[in-house]
């Protein structure tokens, strides 16, 4: 099955092609780009770079996979609706999955950039399952267990070593196995904002002229 | 309609409406919507982040409604055109990552275009091409502004804009003074209708015989307004809701349709286009028309439902766009919460 991923949850954008089986992944082409708040701009061209790097065109692909965060929300969204209008235009089925779930592999914790000075966390069992999370918290108070991977700049506030790992399309794919398998029904693309909007109603109204 | 002309697919979420239409030349064919605005309402304005996350949810079913709607499939599209700016950021860029992704996946040219021009060329849906040049009057919740339109395609020019509140935030801020519901224009308009327009004088902003002919404000009436609602509260008076709004109203028909009827005499333009949520006002649209009639003015106006944001007024000018040739955009396209009037595409 030719399946393209991915994913815009961290400062890195990732757009990959494999061929995928229940029991391998072959990876065809991959970019991982450092891209900031520049998602919307760089991710449409990676995903064509990629397609042309792999020989594969929109026709040939089986499934589209996204990350479905958590991360921060306008990046985020530009990742989830590629993914759903690629595959809606081509009439493919779309898997979204946890982006924490495609950075490393096996017994771990990872951490993610999720702004406003706190951690997007995930705890992961031996066999790669996820045990707690997907959460946000202040470092200090995120449950995370060594090995930590993710984003290096919160090893001090986390009092741990954080071991550089970015969201890979072979993560993002391991992640979708269940789903692209027909194991279990595929999720909806919802994403993991994890907060809610910052919106308060207005306070009643003042009054313009002093009295 | 003939075969040869595209079919164009438009995005538009700029604001809180989440629209797609399809547009075959200059023939409308469909126009989906689904809005946020009800999220809204209790905040008593657009919430961008709430906006954000309804375009995204919406945006996929909106698309299917839309191609339905038109009895047309995905494969069927020639051209894709999306709101690129101003507007929102986040807002904009969930339809201009959907709009690129279509793109690429239908293998099909991309135009970003300006939401303003779009506002402009969703009237030649309902009344044909566009005199050019034409006035272009947009008065919205977002906007005011009065354009000079040379070409459509190519060249627009801002005469004037609002330098401090939209007409539009104007009725919802004097909706909210006078207890009556967001967004403001509807309600007021109904009320006026029962009201007294000349009750009371509100003042009119930027109508001196110094002050910038083609530029609005409207900060200074909505104060207006509060201040004497307020006096008449501190009075134990009722207030009277009917006179208020039918008198405010009339205070902001009467300096838009003035400056645009001027702004077409001083260009000796014939045609005024008058666009924009605040467009399916009643009393605008009667007193523009009575004002362009004495002045041989021909006016303009969409039906309420195309004067609103929507997606087929994007793909309405992306078919202009496709018809006169102009250079599609680069597949890196971003939004731009600022986009300059001079910029129809990108
Ligand atoms: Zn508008």
């Amino acid at each position: 099955m030719l399946v393209l991923a991915l994913d815009t949850a961290t400062p890195t954008l990732v757009a990959g092609v494999a061929r995928w089986s229940p029991e391998s992944v072959q990876l065809l082409a991959e970019r991982a780009l450092p891209s900031g708040n520049r998602h919307a701009e760089l991710l449409t061209p990676a995903v064509r770079e990629v397609l042309a790097e792999a020989g594969v065109r929109m026709r040939d692909l089986d499934a589209v996979v996204t990350g479905l965060g958590p991360g921060p929300f306008t990046g985020l969204r530009v990742g989830i609706v590629t993914a759903a209008a690629l595959a809606d235009a081509r009439d493919l089925p779309v898997v979204g999955v946890c982006s924490l779930d495609a950075v490393g592999s096996g017994a771990r914790s990872v951490v993610t950039d999720a702004r406003r000075k706190e951690v997007h966390w995930a705890v992961y069992g031996p066999d790669g399952a996820r045990l707690a999370g997907p959460g946000v918290d202040r470092p200090e108070d995120a449950p995370v267990t060594d090995p930590v991977l993710g984003d290096v700049r919160f090893a001090e506030r986390l009092g741990r070593d954080v071991t550089a790992a970015d969201v890979t399309t072979a993560g993002l794919l391991r992640a979708a196995t269940p789903q692209l398998a027909g194991d279990v029904p595929r999720r909806p693309l919802e994403p993991l904002y994890l907060r809610r909007p910052d919106a308060v109603p207005p306070a009643a109204r003042k009054a313009v002229s002093q009295p | 309609m003939t075969a040869a002309q595209p079919l164009v697919l438009g995005f538009e979420t700029s604001c809180d409406e989440t629209g797609v239409g399809l547009v075959r030349g200059q023939t409308l064919l469909s126009d989906a919507l689904a809005t946020s605005m009800e999220e809204h309402e209790r905040f008593g304005g657009v919430v961008p982040e709430i906006a954000s996350r309804a375009h995204l949810e919406a945006m996929v079913p909106t698309v299917h409604k839309a191609l339905s709607d038109a009895g047309v499939g995905a494969l069927d599209v020639d051209a894709v055109a999306v709101t690129a700016g101003p507007g929102l950021t986040g807002a904009l860029l969930v339809g201009v990552a959907a709009a690129k992704a279509y793109a690429l996946a239908l293998d099909v040219p991309l135009y970003g275009v300006n939401h303003l021009a779009a506002h402009v060329a969703v009237d030649e849906l309902e009344h044909g091409r566009l005199a050019e040049p034409s006035i272009a009057m947009l008065v919205s919740g977002g906007h005011s502004s009065l354009l000079l339109v040379p070409d459509l395609t190519q060249d627009v020019q801002e005469l004037g804009r609002t330098i401090d509140d939209a007409a539009g935030e104007a009725f919802d801020k004097v909706a909210r003074v006078l207890g009556l519901p967001f967004p403001g224009g509807p309600p007021i308009d109904r009320a006026a209708g029962e009201g007294d327009r000349d009750a009371i004088a509100f003042p009119r902003g930027l109508t001196g015989p110094g002050d910038a002919a083609y530029d609005f404000s409207f900060s200074g009436l909505k104060t207006a307004v509060a201040r004497w609602v307020e006096a008449r509260q501190r009075a134990g008076e009722p207030v009277p809701v009917a006179d208020v709004a039918a008198a405010f109203q009339e205070a902001v028909v009467d300096v838009l349709t003035a400056k645009a009827v001027r702004a077409c005499r001083d260009h000796g333009v014939d045609h005024l286009v008058i666009g924009g949520g605040v467009a399916a006002n009643s009393r605008l649209r009667a007193l523009a028309q009575e004002r362009c009639d004495a002045a041989g003015i021909v006016l303009r106006v969409p039906s309420r439902r195309l004067c609103t944001d929507n997606g087929a007024m994007v793909a309405a000018l992306g078919s202009r766009l496709v018809e006169a040739g102009v250079t599609p955009s680069e597949i890196d396209l971003g939004a731009d919460s600022s986009l300059p009037i001079d910029v129809v595409s990108r």
